[in-house]
């Protein structure tokens, strides 16, 4: 329980509001946030809000969830392609799994993402919704 | 005694420069609530919005803030408060705001705190935000009410018991696209709704929820400001009270002698439900969506324990640019999927397994 609060609260900032970093040397989008150009390899670490505006790159609908996910059968997984450029694996939300299409707007909206039980902290992050207008 | 005052003014002239609201997508028709409880027929409203499986009164007041911040075209650095209202907060212990904080961004340097007043909780942190912004403590501050509204199966509560949210951003009135020209509160010991702790769901007093606790409060408190103000309900273009249901919104515009036509903008009951801590500062938001330059608006709440918070507020050219900048009211209650009673049961966690 311990391990998950503070491994949770580490991830506070790119779990709420898509926090990741720019390289200040190619010029590199970076989420989730790695301290490590994937391009080039150098040292990131300016810190980068995404606008959380993306599209459905690809995606998959779970029916056998792992632990604490159970609640939520059956939902859609999906790549999604920010604008800025990085893809985030990420749940989608407010649409039922044969409305997914690829290439369709969605947006990031802050939601629960899960809890362990009645007596643990219960973790919010990202996931993705249809563009609402 | 009638001299008294019982206005409230803040140092400084405040005013509202950014609004947003967050209505969930699932609706609960009363007939589908009438079919399982009655075997058929209706209820006070149409239908009531009902959060998802990953929604709570953080996420929306997290949406609702959103959507604030859009319009106002602040950076969350430069709120000094963020004050959540809510009668279903996700924890016991442990304050929403924080939450909410975080997520937009607005930590560390500035207060954050949950209000608890029932239905009333979003205007007294829209009151409480008038005060530090108008003392100059800080420049803008933000107040939310949200609310994931439960009543008991079957009970009356559950046709109108529903989920939504509305924020605030108080700022000098210079950069408002309302400005508050007064405020008021009225409030006394009246058991009118209650839950006591550990407790699922709330009880209320039946009848005893009319006439002394929601009537008697809304009624003192638009009565004195108008009183005080010298104001005839002519004056204003539009009037919002808190809805509980339909029905006791319109008598209440009736008894003070406000029109059909000043009350309709600003009352989604209707078509959302209760969503409580939300419900009059929704109407709002809504009648922001399609207000003019000029227009002159009252906003009076009611909490059950009880009391009202009365403002009236007059519109400015500011409002013409940015409402735009973030989903109006009707947008959210145009994005609508309506659901059943046994997935309802699902989505609220009604079944104990
Ligand atoms: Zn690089």
């Amino acid at each position: 329980m311990e391990a998950k609060v503070a491994h949770d609260w580490r991830l506070r900032g790119q779990r709420y509001r898509l926090e990741g970093e720019v390289c200040e040397h190619c010029g590199a989008k970076i989420f989730p946030p790695r301290d490590i150009c994937p391009h080039c390899h150098q040292p990131a670490r300016k810190p980068q809000t995404f606008s959380g505006k993306g599209e459905v790159y690809t995606f998959s609908t779970v029916q056998s969830p792992p632990q604490g996910f159970e609640r939520y059968v059956p939902y859609t997984v999906a790549l999604v392609k920010l604008e800025e450029g990085p893809v985030v694996t990420a749940q989608l939300t407010d649409v039922a799994p044969q409305d997914v299409k690829i290439g369709m707007p969605v947006e990031m909206v802050t939601r629960r993402l899960y809890t362990q039980n009645d007596e643990s902290t219960i973790t919010y992050g990202y996931k993705f919704r249809p563009v609402l207008r | 005694m009638d001299e008294q005052v019982k206005l409230m003014h803040s140092q400084r002239p405040v005013g509202i420069i950014g609004y947003g609201s967050y209505i969930p997508m699932y609706r609960l028709p009363n007939a589908e609530i009438a079919r399982v409880w009655k075997g058929g027929g209706k209820g006070p409203v149409k239908e009531k919005a009902v959060a998802g499986l990953d929604e709570d009164s953080v996420t929306i007041a997290i949406e609702a803030a959103r959507n604030a911040l859009a319009r106002a075209e602040i950076a969350p650095e430069q709120l000094r408060a963020v004050w959540v209202g809510s009668e279903s907060p996700p924890y016991a212990v442990k304050p929403s705001s924080t939450i909410v904080a975080e997520a937009l961004g607005a930590t560390p340097y500035l207060l954050a705190a949950d209000m608890e007043f029932a239905c009333k909780a979003g205007t007294e942190a829209l009151q409480a935000a008038m005060g530090l912004v108008g003392s100059g403590m800080g420049e803008y501050a933000l107040a939310i009410g949200a609310d994931t509204a439960q009543g008991r199966p079957g009970d009356a509560l559950e046709y109108t018991a529903a989920s939504g949210g509305t924020a605030f951003i108080v700022g000098p009135a210079e950069e408002a696209l309302a400005v508050c020209q007064a405020s008021l509160s009225y409030v006394t010991d009246t058991p009118d709704f209650w839950r006591r702790a550990h407790q699922v769901y709330p009880s209320h007093g039946g009848r005893f929820t009319g006439e002394p606790a929601y009537f008697h409060h809304i009624l003192s408190a638009a009565g004195a400001m108008m009183e005080q103000l010298a104001m005839q309900p002519q004056e204003f273009t539009y009037v919002v009270f808190h809805q509980p249901n339909v029905k006791f919104p319109r008598r209440a515009a009736k008894r003070l002698g406000f029109t059909v036509e000043q009350l309709t903008p600003g009352l989604l009951s209707g078509e959302i439900g209760n969503t409580y801590a939300a419900a009059a500062i929704t109407g709002f938001s809504a009648v922001l969506d399609i207000a003019q330059p000029g227009d002159r608006i009252l906003v009076v709440s009611f909490g059950s324990g009880a009391g009202s918070d009365a403002f009236v507020w007059h519109v400015t050219e500011a409002i013409t640019e940015r409402r735009d900048k973030a989903p109006a009211v009707a947008d959210y209650i145009r994005r609508r999927q309506e659901i059943d009673y046994a997935l309802y049961t699902r989505y609220r966690g009604k079944l104990q397994m």
